[in-house]
């Protein structure tokens, strides 16, 4: 039915386009924009998968219309590493500890955790990993993800070194 | 699954939105934050003709004191309730409340009237508006309406609002400084949604409950107000309370249904257990104070 012509910054882009009113914002970056980094798992808000910053935060992209972004500064997954290739340091942190197999959750993962990086500086690791409720991940069984997590966290002073607690 | 079609409008003020809902004649949803009407579209679950975006309506968010108690501007986001300093300060509960809805990344664009608005019977909010008393403020082309939280309700994602009707405000009344906070929720997985919760304020008054309030989410097809553990309260010293006994008299108003989660019996039982420990435990922190 409706359509409007829409502009967002997509990973420091400027673009503009005409969208029906029911496209949600992770349909768009994918299909219209091309940034396939941004994966739909369930569609409904559930999984977690779709997690892009949108004005710096994290946030569902299942969970909001292409519209309602009119106007922000979205990032995905693709605009995190340095333009050289160096990884982000949440995407050096989860490739070091194993924090994904298949990775069809991780760029969801990376961006709820890059986002706290951001605005935190340096996240204690309950933040991170409060955060990371909102994530499901069906492969990792999320040892290496937590532990992704602790090496971002900020040094706790009395961190346990117990095997089964990572 | 996608929505089906709809239009889109996102009104610059109050008027504006509540023009738009009039002419709409019940074929319009209202958009807050989105994050349980975008599922309930996705899922074609609900299927608007229009959406009407309340986001970019500026007097519909924010918090301030007034008349004696606290506005919260439905448009509010949840996050930014749980670093509100004057929620911090009036109305504990309700920031220890938000942060167990849904998840960080929901929180974001999730706001405060959006989930009280929907009324999800095991979602934290509603039942804490019930528990402490709000007053839900409403307006629409023919005018406003204060509809009591506790009135509000009337089954799972039911209200009593009329097609017209936008929600504008959620007031609480002024709970006395240093009043007791009860706040419990058990659900599977942190985010979820409760399988039992309790929530609720006492104020008190030379050492007697001078004003209680408490409800039950996730027991029953709306929050249920714990009328008699209330009354049972209210005047009693407070080292005479026994939670067990206010706990078994707040079983009576609650209606828990079967489902995947849990039975009734088990959510009925737990509840019981919760309510006193979370009671007796509250009681406790006040002692020590
Ligand atoms: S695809 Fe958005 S939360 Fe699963
Ligand atoms: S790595 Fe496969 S779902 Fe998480």
């Amino acid at each position: 039915m409706s359509k409007h012509t829409i502009e967002m910054t997509i990973n420091g882009r400027r673009h503009t386009a005409d969208v029906e009113s029911r496209v949600s914002l992770s349909d768009f970056l994918r299909e219209d924009a091309g940034y396939t980094g941004v994966h739909i798992g369930c569609d409904h808000g559930v999984c977690g998968a779709c997690t892009v910053m949108v004005n710096g935060e994290a946030v569902r992209g299942c969970l909001m219309l292409a519209v309602q972004a009119d106007g922000a500064r979205v990032t995905t997954v693709e605009g995190l590493a340095a333009p050289d290739g160096t990884l982000h340091p949440v995407q050096a942190a989860l490739r070091d500890e194993h924090g994904l197999q298949c990775g069809f959750c991780t760029p969801g993962i990376v961006m709820t955790m890059a986002a706290l990086s951001a605005r935190e500086k340096r996240p204690t690791e309950e933040q991170l990993l409060n955060a990371l409720s909102g994530h499901l991940c069906r492969c990792t069984g999320y040892q290496g993800i937590r532990r992704a997590a602790r090496k971002l966290a900020s040094p706790e002073p009395a961190e346990s070194t117990g095997g089964d607690s990572v | 699954m996608k929505p089906a079609p709809f239009d889109y409008v996102a009104p610059a003020t109050i008027d504006e939105a509540c023009a738009v809902l009039a002419e709409a004649h019940g074929g319009a949803a209202v958009l807050a934050g989105g994050q349980t009407l975008m599922p309930l579209l996705n899922l074609r679950m609900s299927q608007p003709f229009i959406l009407v975006d309340i986001g970019k309506i500026a007097e519909l968010k924010g918090i301030s004191r007034a008349n004696g108690g606290t506005h919260v501007g439905p448009m509010t986001r949840q996050c930014d309730a749980i670093e509100s300093k004057i929620l911090a300060q009036d109305l504990p509960v309700l920031v220890q409340a938000i942060r167990h809805v849904g998840h960080h990344q929901t929180r974001n664009r999730g706001t405060v009237g959006g989930s009280i608005t929907l009324g999800e019977p095991a979602a934290e909010l509603p039942a804490t508006a019930v528990a402490l008393k709000a007053t839900i403020e409403v307006r629409s082309i023919r005018g406003t309406r204060q509809i009591p939280a506790a009135e509000f309700y009337i089954g799972p994602y039911m209200n009593v609002l009329e097609e017209d009707e936008l929600v504008t405000g959620i007031r609480f009344p002024e709970w006395s400084s240093g009043h007791i906070t009860v706040f419990h929720e058990l659900a599977q997985r942190p985010g979820d949604f409760a399988l039992v919760g309790i929530v609720g304020a006492l104020a008190v008054d030379s050492g007697r409950v001078a004003r209680a309030g408490l409800a039950w989410f996730g027991m029953g097809p709306t929050p249920m107000r714990a009328t008699a553990a209330e009354q049972m309260l209210l005047g009693q010293p407070l080292h005479e309370i026994d939670p067990q006994a206010v706990a078994e008299s707040a079983i009576a108003d609650t209606a828990p249904f079967d489902d995947q989660q849990a039975s009734a019996e088990y959510r009925r039982t737990v509840g019981m257990r919760i309510f006193a420990r979370t009671l007796r435990e509250a009681l406790r922190t006040r002692e020590v104070a």
